[in-house]
């Protein structure tokens, strides 16, 4: 069965070599051999030129000007007002006080969204971890069960979740066949927060779980086998020996999960659409609404709330930079 | 023997209280990571009727019918609750208010009244395929299904030539700049395009890819993590090999493609891994950029469904099951690579 | 002080037998070494010991005392790794004070402990450090001293010095000899390197799949092997074998004939040999006398001439290697033929089972 796939592999393989090698090797020719390396530089460059550079001073015109127009040219000059009307607020701790006060909303729920879901979230992969590195059987078949979630798309994540919670759903049967009372669990503000952070926390915890994982094997056996005969109690072991020497490896989990939940947009979208109300609209859900869902499409203001949420992430992306060095040098 | 192979223990031989918890934490965990998707398969498969049921059934079941002599369609079958036939299994004819003419399929000459209250439909398991023809009858699902396995395939393609070429450069060659190229590719990991939405918006428009697949495909392919993952692998080929190619008169873009890309399968493996994934399970980006639903891909036609009020739960479980089984299968089959690769490169 | 009894010891492993019953008693005080090629359970046996395996069958008791069910840490052992397993996050104090950390040591005892062994190991200075910063020999070092801390009963030593480079080697062999005649304790030390078990031991004990080949003092087991294994794994160069039938059986001695038709005496007990029987002859490179009057004619191949020794290898007519080690230097030229004898006393006859004949006249032909 794979016989016909294969060799349609190792025609195309062959046919795209054939395909570039007569230019290539010109061009080799014509450049010469020592800047043949841009040759093989050039559509990655030309390719994050486009859409990642240029989109990068962009940003600011789009932030500095006005209307719903998309091209610049027909975009007047408004200067900082995208920004201070984002910024404006009597009361910083009140968003009803702000002019914006959806993107205000936004921003405490991101707040506290990324704060509950990275907490429990590096909590409960390290506990999977620790029991996955314990010696037990089918070890590979019980990481490969905490880690599918991973795989599945948010869209079909926000739709599994849905469809166990809805108010006929099989949660709310569980729970009134053990005498308690049904809920309509994603149209309570308070309820659809925890969802939200529970299924984010579902989805994604397999990542972490598989390296801090992959840090807790890295530790040598010997060391236990030495903490075994200093007689070195469970306890004593894991403060002593593994946390010490899963720190590296926790420092980098927690940057990179708060990285993403900074941007965490796509499953809670889906399940709750930001709702009830704005009770679960983060920050990149604003964004998409005010630039692209909403008319007038704002893009300055969208441009305007990703630059603020840029800020946010250069610094937790310095702080990564920081914790992978000092792990490199640990 | 069962019992032998799950109380293994470290060195110990003795079964103790963390054993039970890690036991039950693994078992919880199984329930917990699998239970949903496996409630969303089962109920992908009940009819409409079955799914509005509360509490509802795991096993997708449909009411049984029987043909019975001297009538022309299959007849409902109902368990006899109480009453003088209780406990015999009736076909109903028709109801006629409070009551039922009923029938024993035995003795088809007979008719019997029963009260509705004293009969319960009987149900048989059964698969309702119908959600899922339906889908492709019905929905233009072959439509959705077909974007994005484009989308995945030729994204996938180009973002493993674009990246090795970029790193092959960088591992296999001294040229002035090439720290500075280097640095400026790793530094736009830190520019996620979450944050450049608006402009990218812009080019994709003057570029005029605004809902075609090449506006999805594009502005992605060159990762700064696949240029990364390959560099670091490509720094393990030995230079002398490549030297040994060109004594041999390659041209560079023989011994690139020739010598280098087969050496660096396994790096490549992994970055199609997570291409793939990557491409498959997009959904801000295709959101913004494919606004006609016949380019949309299958989340966003997902998304849509759910949306629309008119969309029964039968479809949409049904097109969620559909979505999830692609990757479901690869990963079944490739668990090992694809946790091996994450554990290794530390990027999803 | 502890003696350390192995009675009927063996390990399984998943349907594998590694240990196959192993009788030892290692006496108080004594240096005991565990040799043999990899895989021969060697480790295994040492890691029974220590607790980190558990014990299958038989039973394991020191001082009398049986602990096959204790935990590692309640024997009263320490063991020196062979990638030494010091804790890398910890300074080489923190890793010495660990292991009296655990048992709540007061914290001017473990003061005291720490700075004694470190003044006795001479690692005083990097006592601060960690142990990425240090040397090969100083980490050496440092895992030794981590096991003297806490004055166990018995040392156990897994390969400590596979690690190090041949110079280092020949230091720290002299170290752990010095450290076991000043501490006097129960040591038990893994290794394959015969030379480290000849320098080193009070006893030596063989391994090979999992059994006991034999026990002995150095000398013993150089003298009287007890088999062909342990024969051809003790000494070096590796003794010299040759196939041969017994001739005729003599009081004192055997009358051997090769297959050439050649004949010579071996003063070894015809016990368990008859006429007629085919057995293995084995000589050390070093018993063998080279010449031009007597012997086996040979070729010789090669000369290694290393001033103080030479080594010299040669070929006889059916083209059996034969290696002949002479102290001092020799005129014999690579190519050249000339004659090896066989002196009757340094003889060595196995029989078809591997099993050594008795030697008669041990040290007498030197």
């Amino acid at each position: 069965m794979f016989q016909p796939l294969n060799s349609a592999a190792q025609l195309g393989y062959r046919t795209v070599f054939n395909l570039f090698e007569w230019p290539m090797a010109r061009a080799q020719r014509l450049v010469g051999i020592r800047r043949v390396a841009w040759l093989f530089l050039l559509p990655n460059l030309l390719i994050f030129g486009l859409f990642t550079f240029l989109p990068i001073i962009l940003n600011v015109f789009y932030a500095t000007t006005g209307s719903d127009a998309i091209l610049l040219s027909q975009r007047p000059y408004v200067g900082a007002e995208n920004f201070s009307s984002l910024l404006s607020c009597t009361d910083y701790l009140d968003p009803n006080s702000c002019r914006r006060d959806v993107f205000w909303r936004a921003v405490y729920n991101t707040g506290w969204f990324v704060v509950l879901q990275v907490g429990f979230m590096v909590l409960f992969s390290l506990i999977t971890a620790l029991i996955l590195n314990r010696d037990i059987p089918l070890k590979g078949f019980f990481r490969g069960v905490f880690f599918y979630p991973v795989l599945l798309s948010p869209v079909v994540v926000a739709l599994i979740w849905k469809w166990i919670l809805q108010r006929y759903g099989v949660f709310n049967a569980g729970l009134e066949g053990m005498g308690f009372a049904s809920v309509d669990w994603l149209t309570d503000a308070d309820w659809a927060f925890f969802w939200i952070i529970f299924v984010s926390i579902w989805a994604h915890m397999g990542f972490y779980t598989l390296i801090l994982l992959a840090g807790l094997q890295s530790i040598p056996s010997d060391v236990y086998e030495a903490a075994e005969m200093d007689g070195a109690s469970r306890w004593r072991v894991f403060a002593k020996i593994t946390m010490p020497l899963l720190m590296p490896t926790m420092v980098v989990v927690l940057v990179l999960s708060l990285i993403r939940a900074v941007q965490a947009f796509d499953e809670i979208f889906v399940l709750t659409g930001g709702g009830p109300g704005s009770a679960t609209t983060l920050i990149l859900q604003y964004i998409y609404e005010t630039g692209f869902a909403s008319r007038p499409q704002l893009f300055g203001l969208a441009a305007a709330a990703s630059i603020l949420m840029a800020v946010v992430l250069l610094v937790l992306t310095l702080l990564q930079l920081r914790a992978t060095r000092s792990q490199a040098e640990g | 023997m069962v019992w032998s192979f799950i109380s293994r223990t470290r060195g110990r031989d003795r079964f103790d209280v963390t054993d039970w918890l890690t036991w039950g934490y693994l078992i919880f965990g199984i329930a917990l990571m699998f239970g949903p998707v496996l409630w969303v398969a089962m109920s992908s498969f009940k009819t409409e009727a079955a799914l509005s049921e509360y509490p509802p059934s795991f096993l997708p079941l449909a009411p049984q019918t029987a043909m019975v002599k001297g009538y022309d369609k299959p007849l409902p079958l109902y368990e006899i609750t109480g009453g003088e036939h209780k406990g015999e299994v009736l076909a109903q004819i028709r109801r006629i208010g409070l009551n039922a003419q009923m029938v024993d399929p035995q003795n088809p000459g007979e008719r019997i009244n029963v009260k509705i209250g004293d009969r319960t439909p009987k149900r048989e398991f059964a698969m309702a395929w119908g959600n899922y023809t339906k889908l492709f009858q019905r929905f233009d699902f072959m439509r959705y299904f077909w974007n994005s396995v484009f989308i995945t395939v030729v994204a996938t393609i180009i973002t493993v030539i674009f990246n090795s070429m970029a790193a092959f450069a960088l591992a296999k060659y001294k040229f002035r700049g090439r720290t500075t190229v280097f640095v400026l590719i790793i530094a736009t990991l830190m520019i996620p395009p979450t944050i450049n939405l608006v402009p990218i918006y812009l080019v994709v428009n003057e570029l005029g890819l605004v809902n075609t697949p090449w506006g999805v495909i594009w502005p992605a392919v060159a990762t700064p993590t696949g240029v990364f993952l390959l560099r670091q692998y490509m720094l393990t080929i030995p230079d002398d090999l490549l030297d040994a190619a060109r004594m041999d008169h390659a041209s560079e873009w023989r011994v690139y493609w020739r010598i280098v890309l087969p050496l660096a399968a396994p790096a490549i493996a992994v970055l199609v891994i997570f291409s793939v994934m990557w491409r498959w399970n997009e959904f801000l980006w295709p959101l913004i950029v494919l606004t006609r639903s016949e380019e949309f891909t299958l989340q966003l036609a997902l998304n849509a469904f759910q949306g629309d009020l008119q969309t029964s739960w039968s479809g949409i479980l049904a097109m969620t099951v559909l979505t999830l089984l692609p990757i479901t299968i690869v990963f079944a089959l490739l668990q090992k690579n694809i946790t091996a690769g994450i554990a290794q490169s530390g990027v999803k | 002080m502890a003696v350390v009894e192995l009675q009927n010891l063996v390990k399984d492993y998943a349907g594998f037998r590694a240990i196959h019953g192993v009788d030892l008693t290692i006496d108080d005080g004594e240096f005991c070494v565990f040799v043999g090629p990899s895989g021969c359970g060697k480790s295994t046996l040492l890691r029974m010991i220590a607790g980190l395996e558990s014990i299958t069958g038989g039973e394991l008791r020191i001082d009398g005392t049986r602990v096959n069910e204790q935990r590692a840490a309640e024997r009263g052992l320490a063991m020196v790794f062979q990638t030494y397993a010091l804790y890398p996050h910890m300074t080489v104090r923190e890793n010495l004070a660990f292991g009296l950390e655990n048992i709540k040591t007061p914290k001017d005892e473990i003061k005291k402990r720490v700075d004694d062994a470190a003044r006795m190991l001479q690692i005083e200075e990097h006592l601060t450090r960690r142990p990425k910063q240090l040397s090969g020999g100083q980490r050496q070092r440092v895992a030794i001293g981590r096991a003297v801390v806490r004055e166990p009963k018995v040392f156990l030593f897994d390969e400590p010095l596979s690690n190090l480079d041949a110079e280092l080697r020949v230091v720290m062999r002299g170290e752990i000899s010095q450290l076991h005649r000043r501490l006097g304790n129960t040591m038990i030390y893994v290794t394959h390197d015969q030379v480290e078990a000849m320098t080193m031991a009070d006893k030596i004990v063989v391994l090979k799949a999992g059994l006991i080949q034999q026990v002995g003092s150095p000398l013993d087991l150089y003298n009287r092997p007890a088999n062909q294994f342990v024969a051809g794994f003790i000494g070096s160069p590796r003794m010299n074998f040759m196939q041969m039938t017994v001739a005729e059986i003599r009081n004192d001695a055997i009358l051997l004939k090769d297959d050439e038709g050649r004949s010579f005496e071996a003063a070894v007990s015809p016990e368990g040999v008859a006429a007629g029987d085919t057995v293995t002859v084995g000589v050390r490179p070093e018993h063998l006398e080279i010449g031009t009057e007597r012997g086996r004619p040979v070729t010789v191949e090669t000369i290694e001439q290393l001033g103080g020794e030479s080594y010299l290898y040669c070929q006889d007519q059916s083209g059996r290697p034969i290696t002949v080690h002479l102290s001092g230097q020799t005129r014999i030229k690579a190519g050249e033929e000339a004659k090896v004898f066989l002196p009757a006393e340094a003889v060595h006859v196995f029989k078809e089972d591997g099993a050594a004949l008795e030697r008669l006249r041990i040290g007498e032909a030197a």
